[in-house]
């Protein structure tokens, strides 16, 4: 069960994902892709979402979009945006929502932009909704944001395609698709990853410079830490379709409960304080989703592993300022 | 020069075909029903054309004036046509030609596209350059056009025929084995040989071309019906194989001029056609839908 | 761009040249006096004597060849033995009749094939995706002249519907128009199940790409995908193959216009070929070469315009 712990002078949830589990269907069986996910993003905050590849990020995102490809199955679980339910909404309903209050920006922009189209074309697209307004006034609510974006000179730019763009514009581009609406809820699927340390920087800040305007919510996933800590105001740490951690920004990266967690900030290059020979790493591999151990996910590769966490499962436990996690260690007495 | 999707198709795989691999292929090929279909047609086209001799119910060179144009009956099964000959026996006839003119110019065209295609692949660039604008000039041919040219030429034939079909096929397996072999060229199989001191001749008969030879017969396979297409036409036209002989497209000759008098003429000739063509190219589809798969897996 | 463009026109005036040489030289290879065998063996030594000096054949091969690239330049194509009309007037009487059947098979084969292969990758694996398959390899691998021969039977000889020879009246269109019903229809058959496939691979291909999926996060109604953000992309290849399709439609027409006795370029070369008239018939092939070799550069030209990927690499 999720416990979300924010400061209580906060807003309702607009995301409120609550014991999630999604089965994959393949030939050699079935892959439980996420298993009882619960998450929360409130009103007016950024929460990350961090995990190694194959942790189920994309999963999470594309379930609630209700973009998952066609052998995927919710098996269990509920997925609440704006108080409404968003797996048994009509799917004409669903679409309405999409692109309107709740968007997303994708990892790769260069196959995630249509390759034939002008960005103006794409951009006037996306409000075909607004009956009100008139071609040119789309035209000009599309240069305006892309001017917000940082594309200078953005009325010529409107006419040119996805490829005359380097690859920091073809993001900023996709980001300005995606709040040229004003969604309640922007989804960024690691809009970074593709980028290198610079563009990541200045895309990071611009997302901060957003935040502000835009008056909505982001779900940011990403597998970068330090992106995590600068941007985000609550985190939830993903490992092989489970939440194993989640809480506070702050108090996540200082105060770690979960060894997972806290193997990952050790193994962060950007954190590292003493002069060793080798990087830290997390020995072992992730595991094979067509077999799930029986017991904890993380106890094959765990440094504090015992008995108990290979025959039975962790349930959540609040512990410290706010975070949530799931590890026998934290039971009464077994240290904190 | 201009990419044909033959460019695309065969990719070089280096590991030697067994025959398991052909019986195991022919089984798998008994769940697919269309290539069931087909091979059934292509087997009974064979047999009619292997068999001709004895199951043809009557000469179909003998001429009878007086049982011009009887319809279908339990004496003449096709009916007969102009000259008072039995349809179906000049059909199965026909048969004989349109699979000999098939497969053997076919045949011819592999070997010489295999020669060619070596040559282009392997020998110095400039060879390379000139046999691919000697390839694409032929391939720019309309194929009827082609055929038309010639016969207006040489004059019809069964020599000028196949010559034809043989000149408009050669360049389109030149180039596949073109392409194999300069991707092979590279493969680093290849090289190793070569560092072993392995000649290029050797290599090229004993290692590049097993390997790619299954992939290349399917695709032959798969011009029979187009070669059995153009034979036909040609001849339908007059400028194929000159009468008498039985070849379907003759038989369709007769009995276009005859439509209005002998409809079945036309039908009974134009049959054979359909079942070869359609029988072919199911099973060459078949064949190459179970094959490209396993292809993926080890490429 | 220009560059680009200058490269293909080249390309296809080399192939001209090559296909004339390779004319050139089949004319010589063949053994014995080109105008004995043109003519026959009832020719007379001054109908032989006409003949070789009508067609140069009396000069030297250098002579011959140069003479002839010069004439063919300035369109000069030689003379009809039998008519003693210029070969090139009497192609360019034919060829629009052909353009216009090849245009109308072609044309309605495509308006029948492009939706069918997007519903057929859009409802894959449903009974009209499969039929679709089934029923494109049939239509693709039967030869197009006995389709042509049935219609003919079924359709205007039993039925009575449409007529049996001719192209209709010239100022009649409707007349013209039902003339072209079924030699258009046997020209086309084949070409809807090819162009179908087609159409489905690229649409199954493009409707998994990243930028579809974009458009339906953002909510994009699905007949603007399939059109704007799909179609748009798939239909490329297809142009590129219309290009290449020319040299089988010219195929298709000397047999459709064969068999519905209609005037064009296919029966002007077969009644050629009857007579042994070969100026005429080297003189179709060449245009329809030319036409073929030209019409390649064209169709890169259309992609060109309709994909600026394209465009943007020149």
């Amino acid at each position: 069960m999720s416990v979300a712990v924010h400061a209580p002078e906060t807003a309702a949830p607009i995301l409120s994902v609550r014991d999630l589990s999604v089965r994959f269907g393949s030939s050699r069986g079935p892959v439980l892709a996420l298993r009882k996910v619960s998450l929360e993003v409130l009103r007016g905050s950024i929460v990350g979402l961090v995990g190694e590849s194959g942790s189920g990020k994309s999963t999470l995102a594309m379930a609630v979009m209700r973009l998952m490809p066609s052998n995927a199955t919710v098996t269990e679980g509920g997925i609440q945006f704006a108080g409404r339910e968003l797996l048994t909404l009509p799917a004409a309903e669903m679409q309405r929502l999409r692109g309107d209050r709740l968007s997303m920006v994708f990892q790769d922009p260069m196959t995630s932009l249509n390759p034939v189209r002008s960005i103006g074309n794409q951009l006037i697209d996306i409000q075909y909704r607004d009956r009100q307004l008139s071609q040119f006034e789309k035209r000009r609510k599309a240069a305006d944001m892309l001017r917000r974006v940082g594309i200078p000179d953005p009325e010529r730019q409107l006419g040119r395609h996805p490829h005359q763009f380097s690859g920091g514009m073809r993001q900023r581009i996709a980001i300005a698709m995606g709040i040229l609406e004003k969604p309640e809820l922007l989804i960024a699927d690691e809009p970074t990853t593709a980028l290198d340390v610079t563009l990541e920087a200045q895309i990071i800040q611009l997302l901060r410079e957003l935040r502000r305007e835009i008056n909505g919510s982001i779900l940011f996933i990403s597998h970068n830490l330090g992106i995590i800590a600068e941007l985000c105001d609550y985190v939830v740490v993903l490992y092989a379709g489970e939440v194993v951690e989640q809480g506070p920004v702050r108090e996540l990266f200082h105060h770690p409960r979960h060894p997972y967690t806290q193997a990952l900030l050790e193994c962060d290059p950007a954190r590292i304080e003493e002069v060793r020979r080798e990087l830290p790493t997390i020995s072992g591999d992730v595991p094979n989703l067509l077999r799930i151990p029986a017991g904890c996910v993380f106890a094959p590769r765990c440094a504090k592993v015992y008995d108990r966490c290979c025959s039975e499962h962790p349930v959540d436990r609040a512990v410290g300022q706010g975070l949530v996690a799931r590890c026998h260690l934290l039971a009464e007495g077994a240290g904190a | 020069m201009f990419a044909q999707p033959s460019d695309s198709v065969v990719t070089v795989v280096v590991e030697p075909a067994s025959p398991g691999f052909i019986v195991d292929l022919f089984r798998r090929l008994r769940q697919e029903p269309l290539g069931v279909l087909g091979l059934t047609l292509v087997l009974l086209v064979v047999f009619c054309a292997l068999m001709a001799r004895w199951i043809m119910p009557y000469n179909p060179d003998k001429i009878k004036v007086v049982e011009r144009f009887d319809m279908p009956s339990a004496i003449h099964i096709f009916g007969t046509d102009s000259l008072g000959r039995d349809v179906l026996s000049r059909v199965i006839a026909g048969s004989q030609i349109a699979l000999g003119v098939g497969v053997f110019s076919i045949a011819v065209a592999l070997i010489f596209g295999i020669i060619l295609g070596l040559l282009a692949g392997y020998g110095p660039r400039w060879l390379d350059n000139f046999l691919l604008l000697l390839f694409d000039s032929v391939y720019s041919f309309p194929t009827v056009m082609l055929g038309l040219t010639v016969v207006t030429l040489f004059g019809p034939s069964l020599e000028t025929l196949i010559s034809v079909v043989i000149t408009i096929q050669t360049p389109g397996y030149a180039r596949l084995i073109r392409t194999a072999t300069l991707s092979a060229k590279t493969s680093e199989y290849i090289l190793a040989i070569r560092s072993l001191g392995g000649s290029p001749w050797r290599i090229l008969l004993i290692h590049i071309l097993p390997n790619i030879i299954g992939p290349v017969l399917i695709i032959a396979s798969m011009d029979i019906p187009s070669v059995i297409t153009l034979e036909a036409g040609l001849t339908y036209l007059g400028m194929g194989i000159p009468p008498p002989a039985p070849s379907w497209g003759r038989i369709l000759q007769d009995g276009f001029d005859n439509i209005r008098d002998a409809p079945w003429i036309v039908i009974a000739g134009g049959i054979p056609l359909i079942f070869t063509t359609l029988g072919f190219t199911f099973l060459g589809e078949s064949l190459r839908d179970l094959l490209d798969p396993k292809l993926r897996r080890i490429v | 761009m220009a560059a680009y463009l200058v490269q293909r026109i080249g390309l296809s005036i080399l192939i001209c040249l090559a296909s004339m040489c390779l004319l050139f030289a089949a004319l010589h290879a063949i053994p014995g006096d080109p105008a004995t065998i043109m003519l026959g063996s009832r020719a007379t030594p001054e109908m032989r004597d006409r003949l070789n000096h009508e067609l140069d054949l009396d000069k030297p091969i250098i002579v011959q060849f140069t003479s002839l690239i010069g004439n063919v330049v300035q369109g000069n194509f030689g003379t009809d033995i039998f008519s003693q009309r210029s070969v090139g007037v009497e192609i360019m009487e034919n060829l629009p009749d052909t353009l216009i059947l090849v245009g109308t098979g072609l044309g309605w084969a495509a308006l029948l094939a492009i939706p069918l292969g997007c519903y057929s990758a859009l409802e894959r694996g449903t009974w009209i995706d499969r039929l679709t398959g089934i029923l494109s390899v049939g239509t693709i691998s039967i030869p197009s002249f006995v389709v042509a021969i049935y219609a003919l039977l079924l359709f205007s000889v039993q039925l009575g519907w449409f007529p049996v020879i001719g192209a209709g009246d010239d100022g009649n269109i409707s007349d013209q128009l039902w003339h072209l019903v079924l030699p258009s229809f046997a020209v086309g058959l084949g070409w809807v199940g090819y162009l179908a496939r087609i159409v489905r691979a690229s649409m199954l291909e493009v409707m998994s790409e990243n930028y579809v999926r974009t458009a339906r996060a953002f909510g994009l109604p699905e007949m603007k995908i399939v059109l704007h953000y799909a179609l748009r992309i798939a239909i490329l290849p297809t142009v590129t193959l219309l290009g290449l399709a020319i040299g089988g439609l010219l195929s298709s027409a000397v047999f459709a216009e064969n068999i519905f006795a209609r005037p064009g370029i296919g029966k002007l070369i077969v009644d050629a070929a009857n007579l042994r008239n070969y100026p005429v018939v080297q003189g179709a092939v060449l245009s329809t070469v030319a036409l073929f070799a030209f019409a390649m550069p064209v169709s890169d030209l259309i992609v060109a315009w309709l994909d600026p990927r394209v465009r943007a690499a020149f």
